[in-house]
């Protein structure tokens, strides 16, 4: 395996604002090991085949002894879908979506479009009479936490409440396994303390059942069987979390790149259609997940001219398999018309991300709105400060000025 | 608009049900269904799923990847290549092969006269949701036509069926007694579906088969009553009738004669499963059962008589015993073509009955038969959409490419079913094995992998409900990995080691014609077809 250092300065901080030349020379060694013992695999074919790959584990307790923090959490919580395998992860990931989408809720999303778009002109109106803001602040990360405390019936108010907590989740998951036994444990603090706060919530809820996400896992799924009060925990601090953490970085960074390509902004306010490619888009050029949780090989492995061994993680470089010019042509090039595009935004195979429907819509209406009603809106600063995680990748602040509101429709 | 969901791709993400939900629906798990032909008021919604589909299975108003209207396509006709200026192509089949082939000669540059015959009334469509969402009543017939080629510039000969060929004065002959004159020929003619043996009985009113979009409508009106149905062979059709028959609250007898459902395509083991799977939904199955007389009176269906001495009162009878390949009208052509179908090379060039393989016709789609290095070169029919369109790319690219710029056909036969909501896959040839072993999941919950083995290597995989794993067993198959498979993987169960797949033995489709040779010269020598049944 010839030297290959750019896994390393792709996880520094300093690089956050612009990792793309850094994949591009991770991709010139589709399989590298890491000093930390975990494989990195950076090429588009050599991703989607292990997303599809049986022999890939999503539960961390298959990892080889040699590696720290593979005892269960301390949060007293067992291990959400997300980390778990067949057929866990599926009866679990079958229950949530009962109440989600299809076959059991197909509309549950879509019917959600009309309160979507009231909300974000609620947030835009409130721009009005203001010529600077963070779109940040005030737009992407507000939007979908109103959201998924709606879906999942967790009261808005208690934003300040989750908000650090979910911070701290975010901000200790992510590739590397030196550390990974120090970041385990502040994650399982933060995980049981939202664990604690929801469980509350769900007892409250046993009682008075709503229309909502938290009263549907608690109602259980029928002849399939329910969650038990510990599975229902960890699933509904899964959603929260995962439902805002990710979806205010797909829009930061999609209003970013759209401040940075005028014209397609500008077509935006005439091609309202056009939002749905130029989303796809977004999920292929600045995904908001650019490493999902670590995988573990059940087996040995080989992938190109590598064998990873039995029991070791494996890291899937989502953003740079995005960019790999033998899937996508042109790929530094934003084509909001591209054909065919068949990216990794959200993951791939049975782990593709529960929330992608939802994260899709969101991010439509935003944008589409944004681009709308902001009135030649310029980035103070580009690039922008980025928040510290590698993984969940966005601006922390995206400051604009423009020139005035326009008003709605 | 039109949508056509390439379900060979498909991989159950559920993405466009959300975008959509009033176009597309989950049956269960993994199963789609679909409108083809939703009204213009959901186009919206419907190219928002086009954009989300994770694997960009979903075509709007275009089969494949989208054509160009007008413009010739990358590879225009360089100066010196006559043929593709003004060369003439005659297709004889307008089905979803034929329509593919057309598209893909286009976007290669063929700027010739096409001609497209096609014996069915009325614009190709599209079969496989005949069998489902439109005998549940979700969608008519009517829905099913395929996107139409605009700009194709081709000449559509519909409703007049080809009668005959003669390949030295290169004509097509119809029905109607004009005769097409062509430079290439590719034969798409398909299959019909193989008719209740006993003519008199066959014409009792409520004895039925399904193949065309004419028969779905009419099968459709009849499961609107109340009484039971038989559905005579469980292969895939008679077996998604069945699940239709329960998905409307009828009471339904299926009568299969081998051992289980499916056994033929799929072997006893996994056809055990599927036996089960029809049981557990309450379908009245009677498997080492043929029937052996449909009885009426005053001209209606009244009853059935099976080979176990039971009689059962019926009013409507599925007969669903597979497939009759449409090469009447080849005979006495020269060509190796008869009820096995239409033999031809990797890369679809037909052969002569000589076993000659022929420079100007070509074949694609279920007619076709050709060999497969894979499965040690035997020939092979697949009857699968997926083939019909990957076969119809490779015969159209060879039909207007030279020698050395000629592909081979060389991919894995993918099909699905979808019945009493499971989604049914399987890759490779699951008939080309003498082992088969669970890996994944759980036979019991009717969701898990099969992995079929032939001589220590393995040769195909089946999914129930676990369609996303399909691609990398599809790998094991292209490299030849040893059977049995050793790995760990998710889901694997705890007990599971291989066992005799029960793969029927091939019932050899040899009645109707005989190969003779006569003459001693090789420049005399020849093969000649002999017609017994005549």
């Amino acid at each position: 395996m010839t030297e290959n250092r750019a896994f390393g300065r792709i996880l520094d901080r300093a690089n956050r604002a612009d990792p793309y030349p850094l994949y591009a020379e991770l991709r010139k060694t589709p399989v590298t090991l890491q000093e930390d013992g975990s494989y990195v695999v950076s090429t588009y074919r050599e991703i989607v085949a292990l997303l599809h790959d049986p022999r890939i584990s999503s539960d961390r307790r298959n990892l080889d002894e040699s590696f720290a923090a593979r005892e269960p959490g301390v949060s007293g919580q067992p291990p959400a879908f997300i980390a778990l395998d067949p057929p866990d992860h599926d009866r679990l990931r079958r229950l949530a979506m009962r109440h989600f989408g299809p076959p059991g809720t197909p509309d549950r999303v879509e019917s959600m479009r009309p309160e979507l778009a009231a909300i974000v002109t609620g947030l835009i109106d409130a721009l009005a009479g203001r010529e600077r803001a963070d779109l940040v602040e005030t737009v992407a990360y507000p939007f979908p936490v109103t959201v998924i405390c709606r879906l999942l019936g967790v009261p808005r108010e208690d934003e300040p409440k989750f908000h650090g907590w979910s911070t701290e989740i975010v901000e200790t998951i992510g590739p590397g396994e030196d550390d990974m036994a120090e970041r385990q444990r502040r994650r399982d603090r933060a995980t049981g303390a939202l664990g604690d706060y929801l469980g509350d919530l769900a007892d409250a809820r046993l009682g008075d059942p709503g229309d909502d996400l938290l009263s549907g896992l608690l109602a259980g799924g029928g002849e399939q069987g329910g969650m038990s009060r510990a599975e229902v925990v960890t699933t509904a601090t899964l959603l929260l979390v995962a439902g805002h953490e990710t979806t205010v970085n797909l829009i930061a960074n999609g209003m970013l790149t759209l401040l940075r390509h005028p014209e397609t902004l500008e077509r935006l306010r005439h091609e309202p259609d056009l939002v749905y490619g130029t989303v796809e888009e977004l999920l292929r050029y600045e995904p908001p997940v650019h490493f999902p949780a670590t995988r573990v090989a059940l087996d040995d492995i080989t992938v190109g001219d590598t064998t990873i061994p039995r029991g070791a993680p494996i890291v899937l470089a989502l953003a740079a398999g995005n960019r790999d010019p033998d899937y996508v042509s042109a790929p530094e090039r934003f084509d909001p018309c591209r054909e065919a595009n068949q990216h990794l935004g959200f993951g791939g195979g049975i782990h593709y991300c529960f929330g992608a429907p939802l994260a899709r819509l969101e991010t439509q209406v935003a944008l589409g709105e944004l681009a709308r009603r902001l009135r030649n809106p310029r980035a103070v600063a580009d690039p922008p400060p980025y928040r510290p995680s590698s993984s969940l990748r966005g601006p922390r602040r995206l400051v604009v000025d423009f020139d005035g509101v326009r008003p709605t429709r | 608009m039109r949508v056509v969901v390439d379900l060979t791709r498909c991989q159950g993400y559920g993405q466009c049900v959300f975008m959509a939900p009033e176009v597309f629906s989950m049956t269960g798990a993994e199963a789609l269904a679909y409108d083809p032909e939703p009204s213009e008021a959901q186009r919206g919604h419907v190219l928002r799923a086009a954009a989300a589909c994770p694997v960009q299975a979903l075509h709007v108003d275009h089969v494949g990847a989208p054509e160009p209207d007008h413009e010739p396509g990358p590879h225009p006709a360089p100066d010196g290549d006559d043929f593709k200026r003004t060369g003439r192509i005659v297709i004889v089949g307008a089905s979803l092969a034929g329509m593919r082939a057309a598209a893909v000669l286009r976007r290669e540059g063929f700027a010739g006269s096409l001609t497209m015959i096609g014996d069915e009334p009325g614009e190709p469509y599209d079969r496989p949701p005949l069998s489902k969402q439109v005998l549940t009543g979700q969608v008519p017939a009517r829905n099913t036509v395929l996107p139409p080629l605009a700009g194709l510039g081709a000449e559509w000969l519909c409703g007049v069926p080809a009668t005959g060929l003669d390949l030295d004065r290169r004509r097509v002959r119809l029905a109607d007694g004009r005769d097409i004159g062509f430079d290439r020929l590719l034969i798409a003619t398909g299959t019909r579906a193989r008719p209740w043996p006993d003519a008199a009985e066959a014409a009792l009113d409520g004895v039925v088969t399904l193949r065309t979009a004419e028969d779905a409508t009419r099968l459709r009106r009849r499961l609107t009553g109340a009484g039971r149905v038989l559905v005579i062979g469980a292969g895939f059709t008679g077996s998604e009738i069945a699940s239709v028959c329960r998905h409307l609250g009828r009471p339904v007898t299926v009568a299969e004669r081998g051992a289980a459902p499916l056994v033929g395509a799929l072997g006893g083991v996994i056809g055990a499963v599927a036996a089960d799977l029809q049981r557990a939904h309450g379908v009245d199955l009677r498997c080492g059962v043929s029937v052996t007389a449909l009885e009426g009176d005053g001209g209606r269906l009244r009853r059935a008589r099976l080979s176990d001495g039971d009689t059962i009162e019926v009013d409507l009878a599925v007969a669903a015993l597979g497939a009759v390949r449409n090469v009447e009208w080849l005979e006495g052509s020269g060509l190796a073509a008869g009820p096995w179908g239409v033999a031809c090379d990797a890369g679809c060039r037909v052969f002569d009955i000589n076993g000659l393989v022929t420079d100007d016709v070509f074949a694609a789609g279920d007619v076709a038969r050709l060999p497969h290095p894979v499965y040690e070169y035997q020939f092979l029919t697949l009857e699968h959409w997926g083939n019909a369109v990957a076969q119809a790319e490779v015969a159209a690219h060879n039909m207007v490419s030279g020698q050395t710029r000629r592909w081979p056909h060389l991919a894995l036969p993918v099909f699905w079913s979808s019945q009493f909501g499971v989604d049914i896959k399987s890759v490779g040839v699951p008939t080309f094995a003498d082992e088969v072993m669970i890996t994944q999941g759980t036979v019991e919950e009717h969701r898990f992998v099969a992995v079929y083995g032939y001589r220590g290597r393995i040769t195909a995989a089946v999914t129930f409900d676990q369609g996303m794993w399909l691609e990398f067993y599809q790998g094991l198959i292209e490299q030849a990995a040893p059977f049995p498979p050793e790995f760990r993987t998710v889901d694997r169960p705890e007990a599971t080691s291989p066992v005799p797949a029960e793969v029927p033995d091939r019932v050899a489709a040899s009645h109707g014609a005989t190969v003779v040779v006569t003459g001693h010269d090789p420049a005399e020598r020849r093969a000649w077809l002999v017609h017994r049944s005549r």
